[in-house]
């Protein structure tokens, strides 16, 4: 279901979490696991004790509460206040990438969906990708081609190839990707894909190695995409792409997150006392706008500020079509 | 429900053909223009330089394929002149070394006359039919100074006089990514500022994938749009809704040279009708005062509103687009697309126009099969199942009410991502669902983006960096039992 292959398989409101769906457990913004429902299943965490069984025939997006006491919290079945709780999201690729265990660094959601929009992916292209790793973008490049196209990837590691394929598999993703043991560097992309390929992404040590193999693969006008945290790599990259490619361009791709406030700031003047606003408060209650909620100001009070914590920087990305 | 997916075609076109939407690429960026190659492409013409020159050698050739200007007009590189590209240009000595540079400019001074040809000579020798290419050939032979630059400075004063005496014309394939570079580079008003790297995000957190069924309001000319619907490929929905009665344009789906399939997805639907659906329970044709809908023929009516409202379009977007553009920035951007006439009513639904559109109609009755009225059982569908993904791009709108209005529509656990030009609108929006428990995951991201140029010896970031690529509110919309619900 994280892809769906036939219109019953996408999200809707009349869908229910059944057995043998995989959930995606939110508990905060910043914590949150993939979950297998089965019968008798059993969700322990910090907010209590969670039964599958409770969550079988609800909606995805469902809030949950903890069925026994979880902490100090008293667990109320359905309680407002008293009960731990988490909610039930349906998978997706952006959600899997936030939860897949990680076997190696992984790709995530900014350098994901600028390489997806670059290689021009749409339903139907046959995507070739090395090395695997963990899976991370292998997910998003899967939807991007579905239902009917492919992608082949490539990771000269026999057990983290092995751990991806169990992954896909049960993600219901194993008829949109083949996953197979190869060291690409050394031995070029197979045969079989020669002139088949719209798109071929690299993440790979030293992949101008690879970039004469790239060529054959690709059809013409395709695009290829190299991921390399150093700029050295990139150098010897674009060098070796200048005979067979065109249009090579290189780029960073960042994001940087703001937080969000309710409260006022101290007024400065001479005579008045500070006033200290108030800490941030998301469990508000929900008061009309009418309501004069005691507040002095007139403005939104809403603060809104970069988050200080940021990804400073993961890979450049080069991008080049195969000249035609 | 939906009819099975169509048989797989090759999933991207490689050749371009007569009917298609193509984007010239001229001199490596410096001027991008759309075109449709219309049956009479011999008649459409590009200036190029100081000569005019006919279309019709682009029908057929592949995307990618790279032109120059020749005696009659555009001739089709060939292997010998694209040794003369600049992507070539490697300068590594026999052992594969990079050549450490001993000039420099300590000497060199501009004035103007080191070089010994003069435009009388330049002239004469386009006249006796010489070659861009044997031009600029001459210009380095009779240039005093030209020994004395750098290696480096060779390449680009190489380069200036190709693009002036020898330009080149590179047939572009429009797609999600070239259709919004160029409005961004050019015209991006028009766009809202979308920048590409903001457009992937949106489409990539709103989990558009095959069978979505997406909302999008898109107010940056149809961008969004077409990009949802190139991503849907054919299956699933993309129901475009807008506020008030009359749609804004979404011309720009003509650039995607979307197949009929993809183009029958896109339905155009008031966001009043959306949600009245949600209150009362009936489909707008029950209801009184819709402009929309009358309950024995719904396909006419809505026909006749729908040619009505593109024909307006159709004069908005040609009349308004050189005025807007003057008052922004230089117009190094032309868009030819015939100006849209008298439409013809919907043919049959079914009847599916693969991409080698042949009869004339195609295109007027193409954008007309687009923006069509949804079926009553359509809109209870998605009363009933709640749209999949929301992807909202009014960038001057005022968001917080838009949204309220919006998530009802979706089902529990639809990711939504809302783009805008400002922070303080999107900052209020997400408090006020935090406070309402209508979401969960919020995020307020600004995606940064920088550009390396990456040459031997010569490798730095691009000197120009675009600084603002918009802020997008990203979120996960969740059944809460806990607010004042009203009317269910």
């Amino acid at each position: 279901m994280m892809v769906p292959l036939d219109p019953a398989g996408k999200l809707s409101s009349q869908r229910r979490i059944a057995e043998g769906d995989t959930v995606v457990v939110y508990e905060r913004h910043d914590a949150m696991r993939a979950v297998a429902v089965r019968a008798g299943g059993v969700l322990q965490n910090r907010f209590g004790v969670f039964r599958h069984d409770d969550w079988v025939g609800r909606p995805f997006g469902s809030k949950v509460h903890s069925s026994a006491g979880g902490g100090g919290g008293g667990g109320k079945k359905g309680g407002g206040k008293a009960g731990g709780f988490v909610h039930l999201l349906a998978p997706t690729p952006e959600l899997w990438t936030l939860v897949l265990s990680h076997r190696t660094q992984i790709l995530y959601i900014a350098d994901i969906s600028l390489v997806v929009a670059y290689l021009e992916l749409v339903p139907g292209c046959v995507v070739l990708e090395s090395g695997t790793g963990s899976g991370s973008l292998t997910t998003s490049l899967a939807r991007a081609v579905a239902p009917h196209g492919r992608v082949h990837t490539f990771d000269f590691h026999e057990q983290r190839a092995t751990s991806a394929r169990e992954d896909f598999e049960r993600n219901g993703l194993s008829s949109l990707i083949t996953v197979n043991v190869r060291d690409i560097q050394g031995e070029g992309f197979p045969e079989e894909h020669r002139g088949a390929a719209d798109a071929v992404f690299l993440d790979l040590p030293q992949p101008w190695l690879a970039i004469p193999s790239v060529s054959l693969m690709l059809k013409q006008d395709g695009v290829l995409c190299s991921f390399s945290p150093c700029i050295e790599q990139v150098q010897r990259a674009c060098d070796a792409m200048r005979s067979c490619f065109t249009d090579i361009r290189t780029f960073e791709i960042l994001l940087r997150t703001y937080e969000v406030r309710d409260g006022s700031l101290n007024s400065g003047t001479a005579n008045e006392e500070a006033v200290v606003g108030p800490r941030p408060q998301k469990r508000k209650k929900f008061t009309p706008s009418g309501e004069n909620s005691g507040c002095t100001e007139k403005t939104s009070s809403v603060l809104v500020r970069p988050c200080s914590t940021a990804k400073g920087h993961t890979g450049y990305l080069t991008f080049a079509r195969l000249r035609v | 429900m939906d009819p099975p997916p169509p048989s797989p075609s090759p999933a991207i076109p490689r050749e371009a053909w007569e009917g298609c939407s193509v984007l010239l690429d001229i001199n490596d960026g410096d001027r991008l223009a759309f075109f449709r190659l219309t049956p009479a492409a011999y008649l459409l013409t590009v200036k190029i330089g100081n000569k005019t020159c006919s279309l019709q050698p682009l029908v057929g050739r592949p995307f990618g394929s790279l032109f120059r200007v020749g005696a009659d007009g555009l001739v089709p590189c060939t292997a010998a002149d694209a040794s003369s590209l600049r992507d070539d240009s490697t300068r590594d000595g026999d052992d594969g070394q990079v050549q450490d540079e001993t000039r420099d400019n300590r000497s060199l001074v501009d004035n103007n006359t080191a070089q010994n040809l003069s435009s009388d000579d330049i002239e004469a020798m386009k006249r006796d039919g010489a070659t861009g290419d044997e031009i600029v050939e001459a210009l380095i032979a009779n240039s005093s100074t030209f020994g004395k630059k750098t290696v480096f400075s060779q390449e680009k004063y190489k380069l200036k006089k190709q693009k002036k005496y020898a330009p080149k014309v590179l047939l572009r394939r429009p797609t999600a990514r070239s259709i919004c570079e160029t409005y961004f580079k050019k015209s991006p008003a028009r766009t809202g500022f979308m920048r590409v790297d903001t457009l992937s995000l949106l489409l990539s957190m709103a989990n558009i994938g095959p069978y979505s069924d997406a909302l999008v309001v898109d107010m940056v000319g149809g961008l969004v749009v077409g990009a949802v619907a190139e991503r849907l490929g054919g299956t699933g929905y993309v129901c475009s809704t807008y506020l008030g009665k009359k749609p804004s344009s979404i011309d720009i789906i003509r650039m995607y040279n979307l197949s009929g399939d993809m183009a029958s997805r896109i339905a155009q639907a008031p966001l009043n009708d959306l949600c009245s659906l949600q209150n009362s329970g009936n489909t707008p044709s029950v209801l009184n005062g819709s402009s929309q809908g009358e309950v024995t023929k719904p396909i006419a009516v809505s026909t006749e509103d729908t040619q009505l409202s593109l024909a307006q379009q159709g004069d908005t977007v040609v009349s308004d687009e050189k005025p807007q553009l003057s008052a922004e920035q230089p117009v190094d951007m032309e868009v030819s697309e015939p100006p849209l006439e008298e439409e013809h009513p919907v043919q049959d639904e079914t009847s599916s126009l693969d991409n080698k559109g042949n009869d004339d109609g195609s295109i007027a009755s193409r954008s007309l099969k687009t923006g069509k009225t949804p079926s009553p059982e359509k809109m209870k569908y998605w009363k009933e199942h709640g749209f999949s993904s929301l992807i909202v791009a009014a960038p001057g709108n005022e968001v917080e009410s838009l949204v309220a209005d919006l998530l009802p529509l979706l089902s529990d656990s639809a990711p939504f991502a809302i783009y805008h030009q400002y922070l303080q609108p999107l900052a209020t929006c997400m408090h006020s669902l935090q406070v309402s428990k209508m979401a969960i995951g919020l995020q307020i991201s600004e995606p940064w983006l920088r550009e390396y140029q990456v040459l031997p010896s010569r490798t730095h970031p691009h000197m120009q960096m675009n600084a603002f690529g918009g802020y997008i509110l990203s979120g996960i919309k969740i059944h809460n039992t806990d607010a004042v619900v009203a009317n269910k």
